[in-house]
């Protein structure tokens, strides 16, 4: 790991942030009404950025191409999610296609 | 407690027990991934408890072991964790008021929110604390037990663990991706990021994928000749 200071800092402050998110909007609750539409737009963002995550992290390793192997395995996990196999089976298929390929010699 | 477990019905009180069975598991691959990344066991194990916010916790390892600024990761985090705002609105008072409130607010997370909202009046307030306490115990076990399995394990990447993580991410967001619009929003997003993943920092092109929000706020059918933006009413 890095700067293990930084790291703290950071973890304190998803922490503190998270937290003073949650009192929010219970304390506006009764004050304000907040348009449906907003709470859509921070949904979709929120899952916006998940999507890069997954695309990012199952495509790269560095500033190059992880190989096939990951994101195969990723893929395989991502159309049982789509099909609705329970989060286990997708989460340990993923990793099986992955170690399996690897095993075949893909890389 | 144990008036909060009389007041719910058995088939809901079994849900809600699957429901944190499979919240361990994902600990279980969050504390595994995390210690694969090159963190130590503490550092899943403190936000386990003090983020209690899985997504959440999966993007800042996700960015912090990619070489990203913890500072910037903890704000991408942020961003993710904005959807509780919402959930605060939309919550009748379950959390109770003095220092239940503070432990209360701290509960608050998907998997509650959605079993509170499906309950009928008299059962809201136990279906909040049942499932909350449930993620609260289950999320850190989880995670501290995956974390000590992933230390023993030396060549992770022999058992495809580096796909767990984009996998478990997906699965996640997968209900979310059913919405079309979403959908095109997610896909440009991933695009934008892969396409500047090669030349920029670590982290950022994940940060700039936000740019497809804004094919959202475009698309959105809004009433014909849109009024000059003012304040929503009161």
């Amino acid at each position: 790991m890095r700067d293990t200071t930084l790291v703290v800092a950071g973890m304190a402050t998803l922490a503190a942030g998270t937290y003073a998110i949650r009192l929010s909007g219970q304390v506006l609750r009764t004050r304000i009404s907040f348009p449906p539409r907003a709470g859509k737009l921070l949904e979709a963002a929120a899952v916006v950025l998940l999507a890069a995550l997954v695309a990012t992290t199952a495509l790269t390793q560095g500033h190059g191409f992880s190989g096939l192997a990951r994101p195969a395995g990723v893929l395989v996990g991502g159309v049982l999610a789509w099909r609705k196999a329970p989060f286990l089976v997708v989460v340990l298929a993923a990793a099986a296609t992955t170690a399996l390929l690897r095993l075949l010699g893909v890389h | 407690m144990s008036s909060i477990g009389r007041t719910l019905e058995g088939s809901v009180r079994r849900d809600i027990a699957l429901t944190c069975l499979a919240v361990a598991f994902i600990g279980m691959s969050y504390g595994a991934i995390a210690v694969a990344s090159g963190f130590p066991l503490w550092v899943p194990a403190a936000q386990s408890v003090f983020v209690l916010a899985g997504a959440s916790e999966f993007l800042f390892i996700g960015i912090v072991a990619a070489g990203g600024n913890p500072i910037a990761a903890a704000l991408a985090g942020l961003l993710v964790n904005a959807r509780h705002l919402p959930y605060g609105l939309a919550l009748p008072d379950v959390t109770g008021r003095g220092w239940r409130r503070l432990l209360g607010t701290h509960l608050m997370n998907d998997e509650t929110v959605v079993f509170t909202l499906a309950q009928p009046d008299p059962g809201k307030r136990a279906a909040y604390w049942t499932c909350g306490l449930g993620v609260l115990i289950c999320w850190p076990g989880g995670a501290v037990l995956g974390a000590l399995i992933g230390s023993a394990v030396h060549d992770t990447s022999a058992f495809g663990l580096d796909a767990m993580f984009p996998a478990v991410i997906l699965a996640l967001i997968v209900p979310s991706l059913r919405d079309r619009a979403t959908l095109r929003a997610a896909v440009t997003g991933a695009v934008i990021a892969l396409a500047t993943a090669p030349f920029l920092p670590a982290g950022l092109p994940v940060l700039l994928a936000l740019a497809a929000v804004l094919l959202l706020i475009r698309e959105r059918p809004t009433p014909p000749p849109e009024a000059p933006p003012e304040r929503a009413a009161p």
